[in-house]
């Protein structure tokens, strides 16, 4: 009978600090977890007594590969909080950074955190010298997609421009023009994607559970919708703590979530269970040519549901900017009138869907924050997805169980600098 | 041989490393000048054999201490990456409100599971030879200092304040929008990146030497800013400095 101990302490290409705790004895299994030990940082507690125009760029700091999915979901709950309408100019241009965002989060995931695994090499630095077309390839994606955001956003990492009610600079046609011409001239690496990705051997393995994601009914939903789930139908996204249900558990510093089930995921396979319909055709077809079809039960899946997406973002960008070039931009008045009030915000960044929640007295200064992330929300599932996993490979070498351990967490691209900081806020 | 250089991270977003994974078209190069031996963001092989640490994020518990010891010890020169390292950023917001409570308001009744002491940068607890600022860095500069790392010379970082980086861009000065602004005593080196997008220059990358804080304060009173406010706005990225006390 087997004995194993697998301790990886601080899984590698993820962000943010996790480990792997499995011990095995005659071949029982007496410990398998997945342990956050990210050091805590209180966003929540800290942005009370901040003025509502600080607060995305506070809340940006919670993850720097998030940042633009955090600042528009704090703008959202800012806006919402003071009874604001944007415009139409302004939702167009937060969708195209959301799209940037997932384009460049998804190549860097895929490419460079994901992908070397299904190739032996501990790292995208080696492939530099054995695959360089790849490694460029990559980093040209990476590039057209950081400088969308960049044009937009100001910056890609923490953007600038995006504020309450708009932008405090609008981009320069032209560059949204050239941008728009290199994204349609991206053909040719979306399909060299598509190919290497065909090629990998996703490990088969599936575990059904519940899946929540933003929904809408005018688009494959990133930027806002009404909460969606496999098990449960749609609600609003202020009902989001009824489907969040946070909790504690001890040996982690992030919060674990629940709804129907023990635990449910969220991502680009949550997105692609409950919206695959809305997707660019190139991206369906995609979807097709690398077997992920709807329901798809296998978490390893979620690398390929993000290089679908990636496809999608380009097509989407690219018919975002048109709508933008059609009307013209103009510079927009941003005065709001501050009131006292509460307001949820939920964007579906890369690793899921996002919920910011604030209350501002009539100053404008926030008293109440609340925040809940994606990958806390798939803490309990990854959890769940290891105890399933691990009797099934048992029998493997320990090196084999060890890197599939690792590979299920990779395929989650969890995030846990975002990942630590709850909240246990009563609002009254 | 190539210098052998590694990445850490303590309380931070990684954004800072992001900005240098973010390098794209010059990241061939620097991968072609130096060994990374540790960059646990992005690669899985690993080596405590290295001569330049670079470090990210803020030190905000005991067990960060020993840690960051270590690393000073095994490092010839260390350099601390970004705002939550160089001068502790918004890590420091929570330094002005009882920690107690703090821990409560997040962690409920488990608050005692999760240690947490004031955020402070890294030269509050180990001696640091070089400092690339900025929230997030910003990526010329990065790629400087390493230049000149590998040269042998000492990194020169400017130390006069952002308005004149702003000047030169031809901005109109924020002020004048009604946003106010922390460019005239924040050491300048992101080409004023922030008032260039008319947004408001928040101090991120730490105070000019010698900065004219009463001058400063007045303008911010001018432009309607109580004293209270004035500090209130050091706060964000300074808050670890006399100037938000």
């Amino acid at each position: 009978m087997k004995n194993l101990r697998v301790n990886v302490d601080h899984v590698t290409r993820v962000e943010g600090h996790g480990n792997i705790v499995v011990n095995v004895k005659e071949g029982k299994i007496e410990e398998c977890k997945w342990e956050v030990v990210e050091a805590p940082r209180f966003f929540e507690a800290f942005v009370r007594g901040r003025n509502y125009l600080e607060i995305a760029h506070i809340t940006s700091r919670i993850c720097g590969i998030c940042s633009i999915g955090h600042t528009l979901c704090s703008l959202q709950a800012t806006e919402a909080a003071m009874g604001v309408k944007i415009s139409e100019q302004t939702r167009l241009l937060r969708r195209i950074l959301i799209q940037g965002e997932n384009l460049q989060s998804h190549i860097l995931h895929c490419y460079f955190l994901a992908a070397p695994d299904f190739v032996g090499a501990p790292s995208v630095f080696p492939l530099v010298q054995t695959h360089p077309e790849v490694v460029v390839r990559a980093l040209r994606m990476k590039k057209l997609a950081n400088d969308l955001c960049d044009i937009v956003g100001g910056r890609t990492v923490h953007p600038i421009t995006p504020t309450v009610n708009g932008f405090t600079k609008l981009p320069a046609l032209q560059d949204l023009k050239e941008t728009r011409q290199r994204l349609a001239d991206a053909g040719p690496d979306l399909e060299a994607t598509l190919a290497l990705f065909k090629t990998l051997k996703i490990p088969a393995f599936e575990r059904e559970t519940e899946y929540i994601s933003l929904q809408s009914k005018e688009e494959y939903a990133l930027y806002d919708g009404v909460i969606a789930s496999t098990d449960a139908g749609t609600t609003p996204v202020e009902n989001y703590r009824s489907w969040t249900n946070e909790y504690l558990v001890p040996h982690s510093t992030a919060k674990y979530t629940k709804h129907v089930r023990d635990s449910y995921l969220v991502g680009a396979l949550a997105r692609f269970n409950n919206n695959h319909a809305q997707l660019s055709r190139g991206a369906q077809k995609a979807a097709s040519e690398l077997g992920l079809t709807a329901p798809c039960y296998n978490p390893f899946m979620n690398t390929v549901a993000q290089v679908v997406e990636a496809i999608h973002a380009v097509d989407e960008s690219i018919r975002l900017i048109d709508q933008l070039l059609d009307r013209g931009l103009k510079e927009e008045d941003r005065r709001i009138l501050l009131k006292a009030g509460r307001g949820v915000g939920s964007v579906d960044v890369p690793r899921g869907i996002l919920f910011h929640d604030y209350a501002y007295d009539k100053n404008g200064v926030c008293v109440e924050a609340n925040c809940i992330i994606p990958t806390n929300q798939n803490h309990a599932n990854l959890q769940k997805d290891m105890e399933a996993l691990l009797p099934q490979i048992l029998d493997r070498p320990e090196e084999e169980i060890r890197l599939s351990l690792e590979m299920l967490v990779r395929a989650y691209d969890p995030c846990i600098s975002c990942s630590t900081h709850l909240l246990k806020v009563e609002f009254v | 041989m190539k210098p052998k250089i590694a990445f850490f991270d303590f309380a931070s977003c990684e954004g800072c490393q992001l900005q240098v994974v973010n390098l794209e078209a010059e990241m061939l190069d620097v991968v072609g000048a130096v060994e990374i031996v540790q960059f646990r963001e992005a690669m899985t092989e690993k080596s405590d054999d290295y001569a330049i640490a670079f470090v990210e994020g803020s030190i905000t518990r005991e067990k960060d201490i020993p840690r960051l010891q270590g690393i000073r010890k095994q490092a010839s020169i260390l350099v601390a990456l970004g705002a939550c390292a160089t001068i502790g950023g918004v890590n420091g917001l929570k330094n002005f409100q009882p920690l107690d409570e703090v821990r409560r308001y997040v962690y409920g009744e488990k608050a005692p599971w999760y240690d947490t002491f004031p955020a402070r940068p890294i030269d509050a607890v180990v001696p640091v030879d070089h400092y690339i600022h900025g929230c997030p860095i910003h990526k010329a500069e990065f790629i400087r200092v390493v230049q000149s790392l590998l040269l042998g010379k000492k990194p020169e970082i400017p130390s006069y304040p952002v308005c004149v980086e702003c000047k030169r861009a031809g901005n109109v000065c924020v002020f004048e929008l009604g946003i106010t602004c922390l460019g005239p005593v924040t050491r300048a080196g992101c080409g004023a990146w922030c008032p260039t997008y008319r947004d408001n220059c928040a101090g991120c990358r730490g105070l000019v030497p010698n900065p004219n804080l009463n001058a400063e304060k007045e303008v911010l009173g001018k432009y309607g800013l109580t004293v209270d406010q004035a500090v209130n706005q050091f706060r964000l990225f300074l808050g670890y400095s006399e100037v938000a006390k």
